[in-house]
């Protein structure tokens, strides 16, 4: 089947029109700020899923890479800024991608002879010996405080000096768009298909002639690259780097970013990164427990739905392609009312008990915009019935559910 | 000589509180073949149930209730959440047991708050048991030593000597042989759990007054952990015995001499700079022991990784 040149550059032509349009669609406060971050963590959750959902290699350390790649180009930029070197800054992420994929061949030279708990193991050692290193090696790495620099003291590419957040913006995503461009050519190559060969049988692939360590290889240095280049573009937008840039629990975040999203999917962390940050600039300002809530969503999804966001898209497109989506509307408006219910009801429940323990001076606290009193006991009761009969209810429906579904997806003569 | 001393029994102490989570951790890895991340983090529940029960009653009830509470909560989290995921694979596992952790981690903040509770060794056990060397130990910490090697030989009783440990043993191997012969098997899976986690959190119980219970402690111990499983060889007890011995001497002793990179070098030949703190090397020179300390487990570890990947004692291929 041979795709003309231009229906295949298409979506990459409309996904450039949508980057170059956005910042003019959101022109409130911080929308440029968040944009920012979430072409950074797409960068960096797209290179993770080399890793993980291509690969099947299952890292505890990403964030090392993106720190490292971050920490050099905050120091090139630096020397720039002396005029030791003369480095326009769009090229800066580049930098950081080959100090990336360099600290990569080291790593993978030993760490990618075997996949699973090994593989995971060292990243996870390697991710504790470099965020310990931080606070040792402070030349490089500048102790607590970390280091910090300048962007628009690089040379003005075409006149433009990067001040403004508009202007990183339109940095940032031309390098997101042509990260994805050639992360999505590294995918059509033999060894990117070779990748998925050996995650789902490594040895298989041994049989067919190919080495499931090389192949291995090849895609951690590529996703080292990568977290790099997100690093480097983390630098230019937040002009600082930190310890807490490449500990474990930004390598958590990383990990959590990619899975939401469904790492079996090409494009699945971009929609996860989407969300994840969302998540965390927009609820982490109204509620401290942002981190609880992303947590159990998190876990409850790697019990419940494995394939991520993605994956729940995908599923439809069965009961689409039969033309029988129509029959699940139903089932699905009917659980959602009572869903809905637990959810607001145990949300307000966890927050009322916060606010209890640890802010019990203030009598009145407000919670989805109503200011209630958290002595009475009306919102107690309120939010315990919500709980309680919204579980209920939905577990009901939940067979209804899950009836429609095996009707939806029903094939004649096939078996299930 | 004295400092060699008190430092000798001080690595035992803390060897052999690693050996006790290390222990759970390492009979649910050969059993279910799945490394629990989440393990510190029960080790932490522990430390703070045992600090919530002693509020009421005294510490000696939450020695008891607490590790029984952890271990249910332990056996839960297998039956309904990791044979639940155990269908996916592998690697979902560990991503579910990575995910609790922070769970866990965020719900211990959520309940007990971000800052240290003010959990304390019982009374009855604040005096000092014996001079030694010029130092003295206290009494909490030979009641810690105690209860550790008590746990070990009672670990090894258990695994060694009663017919329970005869069928776990076999089950680590032969999981479907076991089962042909009529033991249920999922069962034993979900105790062997329950109990690995239990260990853990006896072991924050007694760890909790001694090395301060705040919500960073799970974070602490929790890779130097991972370190002793996978240096002393997964699934190998006895490996994990050696392993945490050893990482508890490594810590402690690095911790308490005070050499410098600056002696070396000096010791070398070279001149130690007028200003250090301009000079390019400055880290290098202002470089101890006890800075480096830390990071000692994760260099082991890697350095096992690559040149043993089945660790020091470890019979099989990960």
């Amino acid at each position: 089947m041979q795709k003309s040149v231009f229906t295949s550059a298409l979506p990459w032509i409309f996904a450039a029109a949508i980057l170059i349009v956005l910042p003019f669609i959101f022109t409130g406060g911080g929308s440029i700020t968040i944009m920012n971050q979430i072409g950074i963590t797409i960068v960096l959750a797209m290179s993770y899923n080399m890793l993980l959902g291509q690969g099947g290699m299952l890292s505890f350390g990403h964030a090392v890479y993106m720190g490292i790649g971050g920490f050099v180009a905050v120091h090139v930029m630096n020397i720039v800024e002396n005029e030791y070197l003369w480095l326009p800054l769009p090229f800066l992420p580049l930098v950081g991608g080959l100090v990336g994929l360099g600290f990569a061949t080291i790593v993978g030279s030993f760490s990618t002879r075997k996949a699973g708990t090994v593989f995971a193991m060292i990243s996870l050692g390697i991710g504790e010996l470099i965020a310990a290193c931080c606070i040792i090696i402070t030349v490089f790495f500048g102790g607590e405080e970390g280091i910090s620099g300048d962007r628009t003291m690089a040379p003005p590419t075409f006149g433009i000096e990067f001040i403004s957040q508009k202007e990183v913006y339109f940095l940032i995503a031309f390098w997101v768009l042509l990260s994805i461009f050639v992360m999505y050519l590294f995918t059509q190559t033999p060894v990117g298909k070779m990748a998925n060969a050996v995650r789902d049988n490594p040895e298989r692939a041994e049989f067919v002639g190919y080495s499931q360590r090389w192949v291995r290889y090849v895609s951690f240095c590529g996703a080292g690259f990568f977290a790099g280049v997100a690093g480097a573009l983390f630098a230019i937008n937040y002009e600082i780097l930190t310890e807490q840039n490449l500990n474990t629990v930004m390598s958590f975040q990383v990990l959590l970013a990619t899975y939401i999203g469904g790492v079996g999917f090409f494009l699945g962390p971009v929609f996860g990164a989407i969300l994840f940050t969302i998540l965390q600039t927009v609820i982490g300002l109204q509620t401290d427990l942002w981190a609880l809530y992303t947590g159990i969503v998190f876990v409850l999804m790697v019990m419940f739905l494995p394939t991520g966001l993605t994956g729940l898209f995908a599923m439809h497109l069965i009961p689409l392609q039969l033309g029988r989506l129509g029959m699940l509307i139903k089932p699905y408006a009917k659980i959602f009312v009572p869903g809905l219910a637990f959810v607001v009801g145990a949300i307000a429940l966890i927050e009322l008990i916060n606010h209890v323990r640890h802010h019990a001076e203030e009598q009145f606290m407000t919670l989805f915009w109503i200011e209630f009193d958290t002595t009475s006991f009306l919102p107690w009761a309120l939010f315990l019935i919500m709980v309680a009969v919204g579980f209920y209810v939905s577990r009901a429906f939940a067979k209804e559910v899950a009836e429609a579904w095996g009707e939806a997806t029903f094939v004649e003569g096939e078996r299930r | 000589m004295d400092l060699f001393i008190i430092n000798v029994i001080d690595g035992l102490i803390y060897g052999l509180l690693l050996f006790m989570l290390s222990s759970g951790l390492t009979l649910i890895f050969s059993m279910m073949g799945v490394l629990n991340l989440s393990h510190a983090a029960f080790y932490m529940l522990g430390a703070y149930l045992a600090y919530q029960i002693s509020v009421y009653t005294g510490f000696w009830v939450g020695l008891i209730v607490a590790p029984i509470l952890v271990t249910i909560l332990g056996a839960a989290v297998e039956r309904y959440g990791l044979r639940r995921v155990h269908q996916y694979g592998h690697v979902p596992e560990l991503i579910f047991t990575f995910g609790l952790f922070f769970v866990i981690e965020e719900l211990v903040q959520y309940i007990w708050g971000r800052s240290m509770v003010n959990y304390n060794s019982p009374e009855s056990l604040d005096f000092i048991a014996f001079n030694l060397a010029g130092g003295s130990i206290p009494a909490y910490k030979v009641f810690m030593l105690l209860v550790s090697v008590g746990i070990f030989l009672a670990l090894y009783y258990v695994l060694a000597r009663t017919r329970v440990g005869m069928i776990i043993q076999a089950a680590l191997s032969y999981p479907k042989t076991v089962e042909a012969l009529g033991h249920n098997v999922p069962l034993v899976f979900m105790g062997v759990f329950g109990v690995g986690t239990g260990l853990a959190g006896l072991a924050g119980v007694i760890a909790g007054p001694s090395l301060t219970t705040f919500p960073g402690m799970a974070f602490l111990l929790g890779s130097i952990v991972f370190v002793c499983v996978v240096v002393g060889g997964l699934g190998s007890l006895f490996g994990a015995f050696v392993a945490s011995l050893l990482i508890g001497w490594l810590q402690t002793f690095a911790a308490s001499y005070n050499i410098g990179a600056a002696d070396i070098l000096i010791a070398f030949g070279y001149e130690y700079p007028k200003d250090v703190y301009y000079h390019p090397w400055r880290d290098l020179w202002t470089l101890t022991l006890p800075q480096i300390g830390p990071i000692l487990p994760y260099i082991l570890l890697i350095l096992v990784l690559v040149f043993r990947p089945n660790g020091l004692f470890g019979k099989r291929e990960t």
